[in-house]
């Protein structure tokens, strides 16, 4: 028989002036399996609890209902309080009456009350029919593992590293770096942005805790958290990378010319190639797709020449697993494609260009040596358009959000410019100025002030050609009129975009994303780190559009979060998560389907005690299951229940009233 | 045959006694515990005020909400049901959202035919930053019951 405790808390005035608590007290004591009832002015604080604590040794009780506020506010605390006292936590039920009750009625009393008296029913009702659980110890792999080995990635795998947890650093390109290795300076302080990443990526290469894998690809996730096991590509770079000693030779004699990726398609590259000085690896590698020997058999100069004998052009992809147990996502942005602004003649006139591809330009390391130049005829520009928001912005064209950064390099765009070509006069179209961060708006101005650049508060309507020029057509806002610019170079700030392949790596993951592309966070402020699936977490613009401070700061984060979850030697798990009942279960399979985590499988049992005949039943994972109870409800044959949250607890509940 | 059966049904609806006077309807709230339920509580939270008809159950996920629970109700005290889960795409489970829309559409429908209203079970989206929401969705909820009548008077009528 059960005997429950019923525990109704005045919350000072909180419940207790729009709620009669004596007579919701009095109520609850006239329901069968209530054995014991009181109130209290403050059941949270420690002289309630106590009441609890004693009153489960004293009454023999066998479930707790507290009628107070939220189960999302003190939940955690009261069964704290059942456990102290010896009891299963889980035997608890909260009945809220104060968000659902006192704070919603407070003009009629009368039902407030009733409704109170109520839910302590439904609660009592529901506690009868809870079950003793215990939490879930799950063993964790202590090894992590980073997709994206841009400055997210590196500073994920460094920290994570540093904690002295071994980490697998995945990188799709030959090498890393990422977009921050194609940045000449960096705002709001100038300096050099190889500089100071370079010393990072020979920290990650060289660091005995990081494992690299360059040319890479995660091509599966399965498991669960602490319990993951990935299956990563390793594409086929031609080259052994154990003997090579990048001297460079291959790509200097290598025949063939492809656009240079790194340099956004300015100049060209070789078909072997490493794509900057300071690659991490500094190994060449061969891209399959232009290399006439791989192609048609021919050639194999660079095997020639390699002194080494590095060169194999039998190379073949290797899928290579590991066993993880956490995951950092960064796989950082690509550019918004801005040819849907026609009125610019985006692709029609060769000296408008995007502002990645004027910082390769100004980058010292860049294809043109540091110096801006018009792509169409190679003269150095003296008047430079610089339009921001080109994408950013404008739901019509773009996209609704902004991408944050552009503000803060265009100013920066301004500064090198003049750097670069004394004489030069920068015009800046902008719809505002949002330059908030450390030092930021103090930049703004400096380049305001340094350059005399023409900041025109206003959208482009038109760029047409004049001449060898073009023709900037646009409004200034604040004078009210039209204002046509000529210029020699025209720079537009494209939005950021999420990889297109984010989606694809999402479902991969078993992680959401948004209508974008970019990966979702748990919660958008108090979970910007995680995902909703444990495990799994998130650093720089592949979760939102950031510049470098708040993505370096996202990345810290996340190792932090990699390191507490593999603080303890196994995982806690709340254990309300769904069962199976095999005797129910008839191997429909309607549960695997709807299982958003994959938590269900199959499983063969014998078809009767010692048959020899199988059957496939269904089986939970309790690792994976997060206890949504999809399945419970899907489930045809009530073969699967949710711990919790039973059937039972609610048809309880239901018929209680 | 179908113009038939349809005219069955809204005489169904239609209410055969008086209601009581002093009758309040009962709604059964079942809320997910990520958006709707946390929407709830801060519906408190702001006391913002709403008609005292309501009592909440709150499931993990809406996709919890087997048909069953919202027969139950019916058959027993409620006269009409409201099921809140995350927004479209906001769900803290992926996808459990979409699944009780799919299987709730085919509840509606099945409730539907055998004769309800198709405003006793409603259903909403409620985040968990929709306190103001709540509230509204409760109170159109609730008047639109009010309006339908108690329920146990067809039960009388067609047992």
């Amino acid at each position: 028989m059960a005997r429950v405790g019923v525990f109704v808390c005045f919350c000072g005035a909180n419940i207790a002036d729009f709620v009669d608590v004596p007579a919701v007290t009095e109520e609850a004591k006239k329901i069968k399996e209530v054995k014991y009832a009181i109130e209290y002015k403050y059941m949270c604080s420690d002289p309630g609890q106590q009441m609890i604590r004693d009153a489960i040794v004293q009454h023999r009780l066998t479930s707790v209902v507290v009628a107070a506020c939220s189960p999302r506010m003190h939940e955690k605390t009261f069964r704290k309080a059942l456990s102290d006292a010896g009891m299963n936590p889980y035997l608890l039920e909260v009945a809220n009456i104060r968000e659902h009750s006192s704070w919603v009625h407070q003009k009629d009393k009368k039902a407030a009350t009733e409704k109170a008296s109520d839910l302590i029913r439904m609660a009592v009702a529901k506690s009868i029919a809870n079950e003793q659980l215990h939490e879930i110890s799950v063993p964790v792999t202590k090894r992590a593992l980073v997709i994206g080995g841009g400055i997210a990635g590196i500073q994920a795998a460094l920290d994570i590293a540093d904690a002295r947890i071994p980490v697998v650093l995945v990188e799709k390109s030959p090498s890393i770096g990422g977009r921050m290795a194609q940045l000449d300076e960096t705002f709001p302080t100038l300096d050099c942005s190889q500089c100071i990443l370079t010393p990072k990526m020979v920290d990650v290469a060289s660091h005995p805790f990081i494992e690299l894998l360059p040319y890479s690809e995660v091509m599966e996730l399965d498991g669960y958290v602490g319990n993951y096991k990935a299956k990563i590509k390793r594409k086929a770079s031609y080259v052994n990378f154990d003997t090579c000693t990048g001297c460079g030779a291959c790509w200097q004699k290598c025949p063939v010319k492809v656009p240079n990726e790194f340099n956004m398609g300015i100049d060209k590259r070789k078909a072997i190639y490493s794509p900057f000085p300071q690659a991490v690896p500094n190994k060449p590698v061969i891209d399959a797709e232009h290399c006439t020997m791989l192609l048609k058999g021919k050639c194999g100069i660079c095997a020639k020449v390699c002194e080494k004998g590095s060169i194999d052009y039998t190379m073949q992809d290797e899928i290579v697993e590991r066993e993880i147990g956490a995951v950092v996502v960064a796989t950082g942005y690509d550019l918004w494609d801005p040819s849907p602004y026609e009125e610019y003649g985006v692709g029609r006139y060769k000296d408008i260009i995007t502002s990645l591809e004027f910082e390769r330009m100004v980058s010292a390391n860049g294809p043109t040596g540091g110096v801006p130049v018009r792509p169409s005829d190679g003269k150095v520009p003296k008047r430079v358009v610089f339009i921001k928001c080109v994408g950013s912005r404008d739901e019509a064209k773009g996209i609704e959000y902004c991408s944050k950064i552009c503000c803060m390099y265009t100013a920066k765009h301004a500064i090198l410019l003049h750097h670069k070509v004394h004489d030069s006069h920068a015009y800046i179209f902008y719809m505002d100025i949002r330059a908030a961060g450390k030092g930021y708006e103090e930049f703004v101005k400096r380049a305001q002030v340094e350059t005399g650049a023409t900041y025109l508060r206003g959208r482009v309507s038109k760029i047409y050609k004049k001449g060898e020029n073009l023709m900037v057509r646009g409004e200034d806002a604040q004078l009210g009129q039209v204002v046509e610019v000529e210029a020699d170079l025209v720079v537009l700030a494209t939005a950021i975009y999420p990889y297109k392949d984010n989606p694809d790596l999402a479902r991969l993951l078993g992680i959401s994303y948004d209508k974008y592309g970019y990966l979702s966070e748990a919660h958008p402020k108090l979970r910007p780190v995680e995902t909703a699936k444990a495990g799994i977490y998130l650093a720089g613009c592949t979760q939102a559009p950031k510049d470098i401070p708040d993505t370096v700061a996202q990345a810290s984060a996340a190792a932090a979060k990699v390191c507490g979850l593999f603080a303890g030697d196994t995982l806690k798990k709340d254990p309300m998560i769904s069962t199976v009942n095999t005797e129910f279960c008839t191997g429909c399979q309607n549960c695997v389907t709807v299982c958003p985590y994959q938590a269900i499988v199959t499983e063969e049992i014998p078809l009767g005690h010692g048959s020899k005949e199988m059957r496939i039943v269904a089986k939970v994972n309790e690792g994976v299951c997060q206890g949504c109870g999809s399945c419970v409800a899907i489930c045809r044959s009530m073969a699967i229940d949710l711990a919790g949250f039973t059937d039972m607890q609610i048809i309880n509940e239901i018929v209680s009233i | 045959m179908e113009a038939e059966i349809k005219e069955k049904i809204v005489s169904m609806e239609k209410p055969h006694m008086e209601a009581p006077p002093d009758w309040q309807p009962v709604i059964m709230g079942i809320l997910c515990n990520w958006c709707s339920y946390a929407g709830s509580d801060l519906t408190g939270t702001s006391r913002i005020q709403y008609p005292p008809n309501i009592r909440i159950i709150r499931v993990p996920c809406s996709s919890r909400v087997d048909p069953w629970f919202i027969i139950k109700s019916l058959q027993t005290i409620a006269d009409g049901v409201l099921i809140s889960g995350c927004h479209p795409g906001d769900c803290h489970y992926i996808s459990g959202n979409y699944y009780a829309r799919r299987r709730f559409l085919v509840t509606k429908k099945l409730l539907n035919f055998v004769g309800f209203h198709e405003n006793r079970v409603q259903f909403s989206w409620v985040s968990a930053a929709e306190g103001a929401k709540f509230a509204k969705v409760v109170t159109k909820v609730t008047e639109d019951i009010r309006k339908l009548g108690p329920l146990h008077l067809y039960k009388k009528e067609n047992s």
